[in-house]
């Protein structure tokens, strides 16, 4: 292929060049995001390290495979996997959240309150948005259709 | 060349994999355990597909795609438990069943 491009350690084609691209960038944000689970202070913050993993990491060192690869059965398959990544990921952060809300653990203060405790000040919206789903109210059981 | 590649997405999903488990160990809540072993898993199917190309194997990408499926149907699955202590049925209301 292209062998113009000379490193060190002698020439490198352009499908490594873009490989060694992504799999550097894959590789940096799947750390960052793993440190962000580690550090990060509550459940819903850390669910933001673990998109940052699967999204950015996951996916640029699987798109960084498919330049290695030698029959398209291969790039079929890897993009097969990167398709339901990119599903499941937030399929399963969003049952999580749902989860975590349930199950009793605080989100942290509203704006309302945090304007009450003197803590911001008002940011004056223009409309007020209201909450659509609130798991203190007891949802009432619609009948079911038969 | 292409070793040095795959050794470095190696290491860096290794280093990922270790700071998520130190989260599922530490982790106050139930949930971060599961969204700590969640990430984990993810990691690990980047891991087996990095193996593969390492030896010189892609098939290994079959048993890369499996443990995805397996992966998010166990999450999905422990997540509804922890919610509902029950797999079965919803406990009350239509709109309590869905996860």
């Amino acid at each position: 292929m292209f062998d113009l491009l000379h490193t060190p350690l002698g020439p490198l084609p352009l499908a490594d060049w873009i490989s060694w691209l992504f799999i550097v960038i894959g590789s940096f944000f799947a750390i960052v995001g793993a440190l962000g689970i580690v550090r990060l202070p509550d459940i819903f913050s850390r669910m933001h390290g673990a998109g940052m993993v699967d999204t950015m990491g996951i996916m640029m060192i699987l798109t960084g495979l498919m330049f290695q690869a030698d029959t398209w059965i291969v790039v079929a398959k890897l993009a097969l996997i990167l398709v339901f990544i990119f599903f499941t990921s937030p399929t399963t952060t969003f049952a999580l959240a749902r989860a975590a809300i349930h199950g009793g653990v605080n989100p942290g203060p509203t704006v309302e309150e945090l304007v009450e405790a003197k803590v911001i000040e008002d940011p004056q919206l223009d409309t007020k948005i209201e909450p659509t789903f609130d798991p203190k109210v007891k949802q009432e059981a619609k009948p079911s259709n038969t | 060349m292409t070793i040095t590649m795959y050794g470095v997405a190696a290491l860096a999903v290794l280093i990922s994999m270790a700071l998520s488990m130190i989260r599922a160990f530490v982790g106050p809540t139930v949930f971060d355990r599961i969204l700590a072993v969640n990430v984990s898993g993810t990691l690990t199917v980047v891991l087996i597909s990095v193996y593969g190309f390492l030896d010189g194997r892609p098939d290994f990408l079959d048993i890369g795609l499996l443990y995805a499926l397996i992966n998010f149907i166990g999450t999905i699955a422990v997540t509804k438990y922890v919610k509902f202590q029950d797999l079965g049925h919803p406990m009350e209301g239509p709109d309590e069943g869905d996860v």
